[in-house]
């Protein structure tokens, strides 16, 4: 083996390897780079001390500043709770009339309710409540199912529509002319007669009215008005939720459907909800 | 001289060099491999957790055969944002009977581990078929071929296999898997025998036809019950700390 000894050229040692001739330079590392390399071997002990880090057969090293991301997240989630509660506190003992009035307070329930609206519930309702034609109403017009005022809003967000919650608005339109006594001649006068509602220009004395009289109107009342109550929808205006015209109307009269909305009191807190209902409510149509 | 003067005779024999490689593999096997016989420890004590009902099982291999984790994770991160927008953090013990846990990584689309009974079924049909019918700006790709019929034929293989890698199900329960995956997609009473042996299953049908069980019927009773096991307000935030 050949010896080591200093190269002439760069002034560095040799290993003391040779291959055919050629030598191998040992030039050491920069100083910079050992002293970091060892800083952080020394950071990486102290770590271990400091931090949770190894594994033990009952869970692992805990560290002495007792760190947990856990614990953290739950020490920020109740500070941001009191953070919130004076406004939340707030919104929840005012009216309407009283948050419309107070800007600040509007402003902060909007801004909140516009945030957790797109989270939860633009995947149906659409984004600003646009709705689907056809499956889930739009909330940004005047027209409401289940009643449009702020405290009907929220009762529809809190336990939602036809689930299985306890306090879920429950309704449930009846079948007609498939099993029950109205002809099929009967079901297109009464489906006539519906349409001419919808057109502000009701067909007096037709043979439609009187059917509705009778079978309609406990719902959706006299004339076509609509029950909140029970979330028979007005039929005297030109909003379908399903299909309008009159193939639309027969369809849901012989065959009705039903959406379904879930009860969100299990899933977001109070004040969400209610800056959800203020936000709803702002959107066009709130009573 | 000094010890590390003296690797030219490990490096030059190769006896000496077999025993020191093997030796260098065996500490850095163990090194990686010990930490998992503590795994136990890392589940958290939570009540709820329970094997996927047959439906909702044969719904998680569409999930996985459809790549659905490759847009979506589970995995709800203890951060305050996530928590804010998603819900209660995922803990390991909710995902302990998933064989293999779909936490992922890639978020093209939103977190799943809580997407149970957040929509209707009604709306995770229309949205599969095709998104952009309730969600104009969503850039998913639609799953008509869903709505064809599950084959079932494999349900009982796969929770036996499931069975040998930890999932405690019961010989009642796989010998009844068929009966109970065409009673949950079909029925939808309260006293049903489905949902004795696994609480809180999805039941109904979801894509319109009862007599049928599709493929859409067991991906829907799945993603309802994500994250819906646990019930948080029974949890005390000390007990899952880790």
């Amino acid at each position: 083996m050949a010896s080591m000894e200093k190269d002439s050229v760069s002034g560095q040692m040799t290993t003391g390897h040779e291959w055919d001739g050629i030598k191998e330079l040992n030039t050491p590392l920069p100083k910079w780079w050992v002293y970091v390399f060892w800083a952080c071997v020394l950071w990486a002990i102290g770590y271990w001390v400091a931090m949770p880090a190894w594994p033990t057969p009952s869970g692992y090293t805990q560290g002495m500043l007792n760190y947990s991301s856990r614990a953290n997240l739950d020490e920020e989630m109740k500070a941001q709770k009191a953070g919130r509660s004076q406004w939340v506190a707030k919104l929840q003992a005012a009216t309407a009339e009283e948050i419309a009035k107070d800007k600040t307070l509007l402003n902060y329930a909007l801004a909140g309710g516009k945030v957790a609206f797109g989270e939860n519930c633009s995947a149906c309702h659409g984004a600003g409540g646009v709705g689907v034609p056809g499956a889930y109403p739009r909330l940004a017009d005047d027209e409401w199912i289940w009643g449009g005022t702020l405290a009907d809003i929220e009762q529809t967000i809190k336990f939602g529509v036809r689930n299985a919650h306890p306090d879920s608005r429950q309704s449930e339109m009846l079948p007609f002319g498939t099993g029950d006594a109205l002809a099929a001649d009967q079901v297109s006068q009464l489906a006539d007669y519906v349409l001419s509602l919808s057109s502000k220009t009701p067909a007096a004395g037709s043979p439609g009215e009187a059917l509705f009289a009778e079978r309609c109107a406990a719902c959706h009342q006299e004339g076509g008005v609509g029950l909140k109550d029970l979330g028979a929808p007005a039929l005297n205006n030109n909003i379908w939720l399903y299909k309008g015209g009159k193939d639309g109307i027969i369809a849901q009269m012989t065959k009705p459907k039903h959406g379904s909305m879930p009860a969100w009191t299990e899933r977001l807190d109070a004040g969400t909800i209610k800056m959800l209902a203020v936000y709803v409510h702002s959107l066009g149509g709130g009573k | 001289m000094s010890i590390f003067k003296q690797h030219k005779h490990i490096e030059t024999n190769v006896f000496f060099l077999a025993v020191g490689i093997l030796l260098c593999v065996i500490v850095g096997g163990l090194v990686e491999v010990v930490p998992l016989f503590t795994i136990e420890s890392t589940i958290e004590k939570v009540d709820g957790v329970r094997p996927y009902s047959p439906l909702e099982q044969a719904g998680r291999d569409i999930y996985v055969r459809e790549g659905c984790y490759n847009c979506h994770s589970q995995m709800i991160r203890p951060f305050k944002d996530e928590v804010e927008r998603y819900g209660h953090y995922s803990l390991a013990a909710e995902s302990k009977y998933d064989h293999p846990f779909q936490w992922s990584s890639k978020r093209t689309g939103p977190d799943l581990a809580r997407v149970g009974g957040k929509y209707t079924n009604d709306w995770h049909v229309r949205h599969m078929i095709n998104p952009r019918d309730v969600v104009p700006e969503s850039i998913m790709p639609g799953y008509p071929h869903l709505m064809r019929a599950l084959d079932t034929s494999t349900i009982q293989g796969n929770m036996k296999a499931l069975r040998v890698v930890g999932v405690p199900y019961t010989d009642a329960q796989i010998a009844n898997a068929v009966k109970d995956l065409t009673e949950q997609a079909s029925s939808d009473s309260p006293d049903a025998a489905v949902l004795k042996s696994y609480p809180k299953a999805r039941m109904g049908d979801v894509d319109g036809d009862p007599k049928k069980v599709t493929e859409m019927d067991a991906l829907v009773a799945y993603l309802q019950v994500l994250g819906t096991m646990v019930d948080f307000t029974k949890v005390k935030p000390e007990a899952i700390r880790r």
